[in-house]
């Protein structure tokens, strides 16, 4: 019986085995932030720890930079803990990718593209979306701050070993079926808790097809579904997306190429379980509720309590929407929006950027909506200038920010007011998610974004828009 | 480094209905401008105990009859979404001891265990039963046993509960907090750091 990717990396990193049973594993690679790690140092200092291997970790400013004027947030509270991230980093030799850098961004969209984020290791980073990085065939995992003490002290963690579901979706998608519509599909089916002990493998055709960005927006919300981690096996896109990046050894690539392959699933790899998704059935997918899993197909209507199967899930929908200020049995095709938002560790990278702007010439952001883009990082911000980009938005009606999580987590400026209806490129509807606790969230890709905004309710991009399929990108 | 082992919690219980409660909800993201945890405690829940203008709400966590409650009873999934650890660490601080729900997310079962807070796992049906145990008498007591994994009240109730045997093993030795035994092995680290090329 072979090896899954899973197994191949777990085992290649397990230290050994600590008293209450779990494994102490290494972490290759360690992100931080500014919200989650300065707690994890203090602790350090309060136990008189350095870190062990600083060239190991990797920090950024995203969670609470603002989108304009960002070296410079008004919020008192927002400049401390910049403060405290630079101090931090300097304190332990760290490296900074700060405002001054043109590196800075979301941390899962600064580690691949600084190629810092690479096959068959393993990632942690005090943020659930760490699963990003699985993209590349890494064992990448979100982790609390205690654990972010662990590993600067130590550069390995205790951890209870994944079962692993083995997810394969395979067929054509249809054009204007997106990677963001493939991950809601299947956390619908799946459920928000469906993965709760499991890594996810995303393996057929269809990741097969996907680019290395696209491969990012499904397993950025694995934990969408429960999952701690979700992977793709690492190929020749893999490879040659990292190739000559920052932090690859370029001295011996084809060697470099070749261990990185070889974490790769073995064919007779054993799953312990295994969930088969035709491509065909997957449609433009948006959330109508407060949990990830509440979704439904833009050509649907919104679930109604009575005909739910359980009382609980009875329960549930009535819950949602009441929040939602939604009525059940109605489309969901035409719910009016406030805000639109484009950007997120989900879909912040040149490519969504880069397929909304192919679609919005000639069009208008309805009056009264607010449509809000910002760019994954300065490096995303920087091509997507290159290529002129931001004026084709801005003429469209869209405003152009600088680089952060923004919106999709609203610790920054950037908040809904009331209870404002915000179309999003995030991945989380949870109540309040958006900064305001009556604020309200339907999830959707990037180009369904654009149409909502264009529209000013929720609409089928395929209606707004002339979509075409998807391009094999390399 | 030998902790304070954490055999059982007792203390008075509140039941939070809904399933699927995530860290947000526990704990809003405006309140992790922070750079230490102190003072996290007021802020737990905060979103859905107050309205938007500050007033209070009818959240269990405003019932008099439930205050100074130190176990939470919940249903499915509790704590999913965001790693963040302020969410556990706004449950301490607002004086938790120990949770029983249907399930966790894992991050937040991490985190909560690393912080000495027991959480253990029960049928939908006994989550029923303890539900109407502690609203129908607020002044029940309920203990969760993690030496023998059954949650017991004062009342009568004497129901099987489950928890992973590495999560119930570290809170029973007092090795909750994992840092020194991972310190300990740090020969090893250096050597697997080098196996792997990481250095």
């Amino acid at each position: 019986m072979g090896k899954s990717l899973f197994q191949k990396v777990w085992d290649a990193h397990t230290v050994g085995t600590i008293a209450d049973g779990r494994t102490q594993l290494f972490i290759g690679t360690h992100l931080i932030h500014e919200v989650t790690s300065p707690q994890a140092f203090g602790m350090l200092r309060d136990l008189g720890l350095k870190v062990k291997f600083p060239q190991r970790t990797f920090a950024t400013v995203d969670h609470i930079v603002p989108t304009i004027d960002q070296d410079a947030p008004q919020d008192p509270l927002a400049a401390e803990m910049m403060q405290a991230l630079r101090k931090n980093a300097d304190d332990f030799g760290v490296t900074y990718f700060d405002l001054a850098s043109g590196k800075q961004g979301i941390v899962h969209v600064v580690g691949p593209e600084q190629g810092i984020t690479q096959p068959g290791t393993t990632i942690a980073c005090g943020d659930s979306h760490t699963a990003t990085h699985g993209a590349f065939g890494a064992i990448a995992f979100g982790i609390g701050t205690t654990q972010v003490r662990d590993v600067l002290a130590t550069q390995t963690l205790a951890l209870e070993e994944l079962k692993v579901r083995r997810i394969e979706v395979n067929g054509d998608l249809a054009p204007g079926v997106y990677a963001k519509d493939v991950i809601l599909h299947i956390i619908r089916l799946l459920g928000a808790k469906g993965g709760i002990g499991y890594a996810y493998e995303y393996a057929g055709d269809v990741f097969d097809r996907m680019s290395m960005e696209e491969r990012m927006t499904v397993c950025n919300m694995s934990i969408e579904g429960g999952a701690r981690c979700g992977y793709v096996n690492p190929d020749a896109k893999t490879v040659a997306y990292l190739h000559g990046r920052p932090y690859v050894d370029m001295s011996d690539f084809s060697a470099t190429a070749a261990r990185w392959l070889s974490f790769a699933s073995d064919a007779d790899a054993h799953f312990d379980d295994i969930v088969r998704i035709d491509a065909a059935d997957i449609e433009p997918t948006v959330t109508w509720g407060i949990s990830p899993d509440h979704g439904i197909s833009i050509s649907e209507n919104i679930p109604d309590p009575a005909t739910a199967k359980t009382p609980l899930e009875k329960a549930s929908i009535e819950e949602a929407l009441a929040y939602m200020k939604l009525e059940a049995g109605t489309p969901i095709k035409g719910v009016k929006i406030d805000v639109a938002f484009i950007g997120s560790c989900t879909n912040g990278r040149i490519s969504d950027f880069r397929e909304v702007a192919k679609y919005i010439q000639g069009h208008k952001v309805a009056p009264g909506v607010q449509a809000l883009v910002v760019p994954g990082s300065q490096i995303v911000a920087i091509q997507c200038e290159q290529e002129g980009l931001p004026e084709i938005f801005r003429a469209a009606g869209f405003e152009w920010r600088g680089a952060g999580c923004s919106m999709c987590l609203a610790m920054n400026p950037d908040k809904l007011v009331g209870d404002q209806l915000c179309a999003s490129s995030s991945n989380r509807n949870f109540k309040g998610r958006q900064g305001s606790s009556t604020g309200r969230t339907i999830l959707m890709s990037p180009v369904m974004v654009a149409a909502a905004a264009i529209n000013g309710s929720v609409a089928d991009a395929r209606e707004v828009f002339t979509l075409e399929a998807a391009a094999a990108v390399a | 480094m030998a902790l304070e082992p954490v055999p059982t919690v007792t203390g008075r219980a509140v039941f939070i209905p809904g399933a699927d409660i995530d860290t947000d909800r526990i704990i809003p993201a405006r309140f992790m401008k922070c750079v230490t945890f102190d003072g996290l405690g007021e802020f737990a829940f905060y979103d859905v105990r107050f309205d938007e203008h500050g007033v209070k709400t009818e959240h269990p966590l405003n019932d008099p009859r439930f205050a100074g409650a130190s176990i939470l009873v919940a249903g499915v999934n509790f704590g999913c979404g965001s790693s963040r650890e302020h969410a556990p660490q706004s449950l301490r601080k607002y004086g938790f001891n120990g949770i029983i729900a249907e399930s966790f997310a894992e991050i937040f079962y991490g985190n909560s265990t690393t912080l000495a807070m027991p959480c253990v796992m029960a049928s939908p049906a006994d989550i029923v039963a303890i539900r109407d145990a502690v609203e129908a008498d607020p002044t029940t007591e309920i203990t969760i046993d993690v030496t023998n994994l059954r949650v017991r009240s004062s009342g009568g109730l004497d129901i099987p509960v489950t928890m992973p045997e590495s999560a119930r093993e570290a809170l029973l030795s007092g090795r909750w907090d994992p840092i020194q035994e991972l310190l300990d092995n740090d020969s090893q680290i250096d050597a697997k750091a080098v196996e792997l090329h990481y250095v």
